[in-house]
């Protein structure tokens, strides 16, 4: 009875679905913003990436909401999964010498490529989430794969969140103080394509990149310390 | 052959859509509705990207000189899809921790069997 | 265009294989690939910001939270007496 009716709902969704999406067309995008954002985008951001302009100047404000809603999931994620004493971990064995030893090596090399991805956002494809998430996965390689070497200190972790998060809003409030918006890209646009270019977005990024990268790798963590 | 060049992202996205919405309805373990809800989430992310793509247009990215703002894809999707993709992960690992306080308290993961859950 | 067919087609399959299989570390798998068609689906729709955050999170993280929930918890999905 219960599989009946949610076939008959499904089906009823996909109906509906396909006789709207007739009238709108695959390919050709018809938004006005788009034109906007493309023309005036080098000139007014200083970024040839465009996806990073409208993400950080444009929409900044929507993107520190974004980040705000992050932060509140690992928060209530830690407090969902607290403990008065820790969990013990069940079968704690050493990994193998080829396993820690690997896991050294390509350690610091993922680390690199994050912060390249997110020092080059406004240059080419990536930026701060990707290379935050790309941090996050080198965390939980050694997280997985030398779990005995595993000492790493909490409240650092915290302490990089906290403090990424706070310059993303002091950067702010200096436009407020500036040129009366908040977020206002007030420091010199430089020449596009050069690595020190378009004013206030690869701080604004770099901020974004440790906040993601120490965010999820707090989230990995308190997942696995639960028991 | 026509109509599947038009409809081809908007099949895969709705089917991604509908295949999570069914999988949510049926099924009674709780990390089963969370993969169900995963697949919902990438087959939104689908839709959003494919609404603001025009045919034969290029990545907006200014790498190269001769590059027409006219013949690139939206970015505004693209930029609002970022930041959708790092709030699903924040939301399902949630989820994920409010199954395993579940799971310590009644010690199953079945809907049914979990009182006040039932449908 | 045949290779977007393909792909699309064996992503539809890996998401219905996903609520189908009864061992739910295949299923997470299964999510994993779905995810990762998806990045490569991304990529032919010219957007490769976001073809890279799908790669990474969707593909590596989100599989690695799955499976963390899954040994906190159960492994196998029950079968379903009546309904």
């Amino acid at each position: 009875m219960r599989k009946a009716v949610s076939f008959i709902l499904v089906v009823i969704i996909a109906i509906g679905i396909g006789l709207s999406l007739q009238e709108v067309p695959f390919g050709k995008t018809k938004s006005e913003v788009r034109k906007y954002c493309l023309e005036k985008g080098i000139e007014q951001t200083g970024a040839t990436n465009i996806v990073t302009s409208v993400v950080v100047n444009y929409r900044g404000f929507d993107t520190l909401g974004e980040v705000t809603v992050l932060f509140l999931a690992a928060i209530g994620l830690s407090a969902i999964l607290y403990r008065e004493k820790e969990g013990e971990r069940k079968n704690r064995r050493r990994s193998s010498l080829i396993l820690y030893t690997g896991c050294k090596f390509l350690f610091p090399l993922i680390l690199l490529f994050g912060a390249y991805i997110f020092i080059h956002g406004h240059l080419t494809p990536g930026g701060g989430f990707q290379g935050g998430a790309i941090v996050a996965s080198g965390f939980l390689l050694v997280i997985l794969g030398s779990r005995s070497w595993w000492g790493f200190n909490r409240s650092k972790m915290k302490i990089t969140e906290s403090l990424s998060g706070l310059i993303f809003v002091v950067v702010g409030l200096l436009g407020l103080l500036y040129g009366g918006h908040f977020l206002l890209n007030y420091l010199p646009k430089g020449i596009p394509n050069e690595l020190f270019s378009a004013g206030i977005i690869p701080i604004i990024y770099i901020a974004i990149g440790f906040k993601v990268g120490s965010e999820i790798t707090g989230i990995i963590d308190d997942m696995i310390r639960s028991g | 052959m026509e109509f599947i060049e038009n409809y081809l992202y908007y099949i895969a996205s709705f089917g991604l859509i509908l295949i999570g919405l069914y999988i949510i309805l049926i099924k009674k373990n709780l990390i089963k509705m969370i993969i169900g809800l995963s697949i919902m989430d990438t087959g939104v992310n689908i839709l959003l990207i494919s609404m603001g793509y025009l045919s034969g247009g290029t990545a907006p990215i200014f790498s190269r000189e001769n590059l027409l703002p006219s013949r690139m894809v939206d970015p505004v999707p693209q930029a609002l899809v970022l930041t959708a993709i790092v709030i699903g992960l924040a939301i399902i690992a949630l989820a994920l921790s409010l199954t395993i306080v579940l799971y310590r308290h009644y010690g199953t993961l079945n809907t049914r069997k979990i009182r006040d859950l039932k449908w | 265009m045949i290779l977007e067919i393909i792909l699309v087609f064996v992503m539809l399959i890996a998401a219905a294989a996903a609520g189908i299989f009864k061992d739910l570390l295949n299923a997470v798998i299964a999510v994993g690939f779905v995810s990762f068609i998806a990045a490569i689906l991304f990529y032919f729709l010219q957007a490769p910001d976001v073809a890279m955050a799908e790669a990474s999170i969707g593909a590596a993280l989100t599989v690695a939270i799955f499976i963390i929930a899954i040994k906190k918890t159960k492994r196998f999905e029950e079968d379903e007496e009546g309904s």
